[in-house]
């Protein structure tokens, strides 16, 4: 699937609630699926800052896609952050520093995306877009 | 004192639906809703009397200046401050915290002396003397406290020292709602001359304050939350330290006479407020003082220790919740946890049911690290709210239970 035809069948699953709760309780179980972070990277340097909640998220380059893995000890969080990976992970540096994330803004949860928000959303998705504009450097310098 | 949806309808923000669901709004220790005649007496001002205090001779600067001054005088008279001059307006707690560390300890504060804070501090009660102690190679020593909340009164005893130049303690823990003995504290500190600031940021909004039977050195609060507006604060001092001490910031106003070659310093309160003060928050805040002194601080006082038994009762009802923070004194704030759910999880679906109550760190990470946790769920309740609140909030709980 293209990046965004992840995006719009993520919009496509939400699109079924208008309750809150509903939306949180798919966030919930999204966030059962999150590709699980190897504990011993559950460090400082794969913390991201800026959260209430602790997020971790951690990069692997096999020379042509990235592919994150992550984990967080606020369950809404690691739902939020399954969305994320849900629609970049797999991709090469170039499509994630290229992407815009539309389907944040149309499941609502676009107030999270404000920079003194606590979740940390933003930070996540500044995060991933710096990781791949490294790998997408380090590249180029090769 | 008013029947509560009497009380109610004077805060016209609380009838207001927040995505869908009546708002209950349990962060008052965040900040406190505004009652209409604090928004009418902001709107006056601004709409009819505006003018720089102080300094016009036209008729709306005398009018905006008489208004800001009586505004001093009923802070003067709430807390019962010995004179008005002793009232100094400042932009919050924090800058009337960090205008005393600056001030005092200009003056006061030499290598090798010590500052005592408490464990219960909140961020602007530890930080200011932090960067004071830096300045001035002075050290801060900590009053430690123990599993229900409270500070170690042996152990404060045991600190006091000759090296003591000064206490800075908050009355109430704004993380916990515990009581801090503030009379023995000042009592101790008073028998070796040294002077006690007491952060009343949790304290003024809850009951009666008298700073001259308190006998406190230094007293400071914020307007906000005590239902009145943002940006204005008040720092309460007695009139030796303030008389002695050198001004913080320089600017208009506070000065008597200018010259390249040497300034001399106005009177107090002016030589502690350079440049134009926030005399529309300082006149709203005097209006929010006048509705409190209305209602009957005894009775707000009655009502929100009501409120806290409630809360604590429904809450100890509830399988998996551990309440921080059980000293028998509290202000009307729980702080918990539910059993296996991040506080972050508690207060995003706890939002979303138009309940209003704060997570994290409260500011207060030390309280935090003390018992091991990333943050609590805190409800702080104020006379405003209602039992039937409180039920909202426990459905709410086990709504959040049911989910995670």
């Amino acid at each position: 699937m293209t990046i965004s035809e992840v995006q719009d069948k993520i919009i496509d699953e939400f699109s079924f609630f208008d309750d809150w709760m509903d939306k949180y309780n798919l966030l919930i179980e999204m966030g059962k699926d999150v590709p699980p972070i190897d504990p011993k990277y559950k460090v400082k340097d794969f913390l991201i800052e800026g959260c209430q909640s602790k997020v971790w998220l951690r990069p692997e380059f096999d020379g042509s896609v990235i592919t994150f893995t992550a984990d967080s000890d606020a369950i809404i969080t690691r739902g939020i952050v399954s969305l994320l990976i849900k629609v970049l992970s797999g991709r090469t540096p170039q499509e994630i520093i290229s992407t815009e994330l539309y389907f944040i803004d149309k499941i609502g949860l676009r107030q999270n995306l404000s920079p003194t928000r606590s979740n940390g959303l933003l930070s996540m998705v500044r995060q991933m877009k710096l990781y791949a504009m490294a790998y997408d450097a380090r590249q180029k310098i090769k | 004192m008013k029947d509560i949806s009497e009380i109610r309808s004077d805060f016209p923000i609380l009838t207001r639906k927040i995505y869908g669901k009546q708002l209950v709004y349990l962060d008052n220790g965040a900040t406190t809703q505004k009652p209409q005649c604090v928004i009418d007496s902001v709107n006056e001002i601004l709409t009819f009397y505006n003018g720089n205090i102080h300094r016009g001779v036209h008729y709306l600067s005398d009018m905006a200046s008489e208004y800001y001054e009586n505004a001093r005088q009923k802070v003067a008279s709430f807390i019962n401050a010995g004179k008005k001059e002793e009232i100094i307006f400042t932009s919050g707690t924090t800058g009337s915290i960090n205008s005393i560390a600056f001030s005092f300890g200009e003056k006061y504060i030499a290598p090798g002396d010590e500052i005592i804070v408490s464990h219960l501090e909140h961020h602007a009660n530890i930080v200011p003397w932090q960067m004071l102690c830096e300045r001035k190679e002075a050290s801060l020593r900590v009053i430690p406290m123990n599993q229900k909340g409270e500070i170690i009164l042996e152990e404060y005893f045991r600190l006091l020292s000759p090296k003591t130049k000064l206490v800075a303690v908050t009355q109430f823990s704004n993380a916990l709602g515990t009581s801090l003995p503030i009379n023995e504290i000042i009592e101790a500190a008073h028998s070796i001359n040294v002077p006690v600031l007491v952060d009343g940021a949790q304290g003024v909004q809850h009951g009666i304050v008298d700073v001259t039977k308190m006998d406190c050195d230094f007293y400071v609060f914020s307007g906000h939350k005590i239902y009145g507006p943002t940006g204005i604060g008040v720092l309460y001092g007695k009139e030796k330290w303030l008389d002695d001490m050198p001004p913080y910031q320089g600017g208009g106003d506070m000065v008597d006479k200018v010259t390249f070659g040497k300034t001399t310093y106005n009177q107090l309160p002016f030589k502690f407020e350079a440049g134009t003060m926030n005399y529309a928050g300082a006149i709203g805040l005097g209006t929010a003082l006048d509705y409190l002194s209305g209602l009957g601080r005894e009775e707000i006082a009655s009502r929100e220790k009501d409120l806290l038994s409630y809360a604590i009762k429904k809450l100890s009802q509830i399988d998996g919740v551990r309440i921080y923070g059980n000293a028998p004194d509290k202000i009307s704030t729980v702080s918990f946890l539910i059993n296996g759910i991040h506080q972050y999880d508690t207060g995003m679906v706890l939002d979303k049911l138009g309940i209003a109550v704060r997570t994290g760190t409260h500011c207060a990470q030390p309280v935090m690290d003390y018992f091991g946790i990333d943050g609590t769920v805190r409800a702080s309740m104020c006379f405003y709210n209602t039992t039937e609140e409180i039920d909202i909030l426990i459905d709410g709980i086990e709504k959040v239970k049911s989910m995670f």
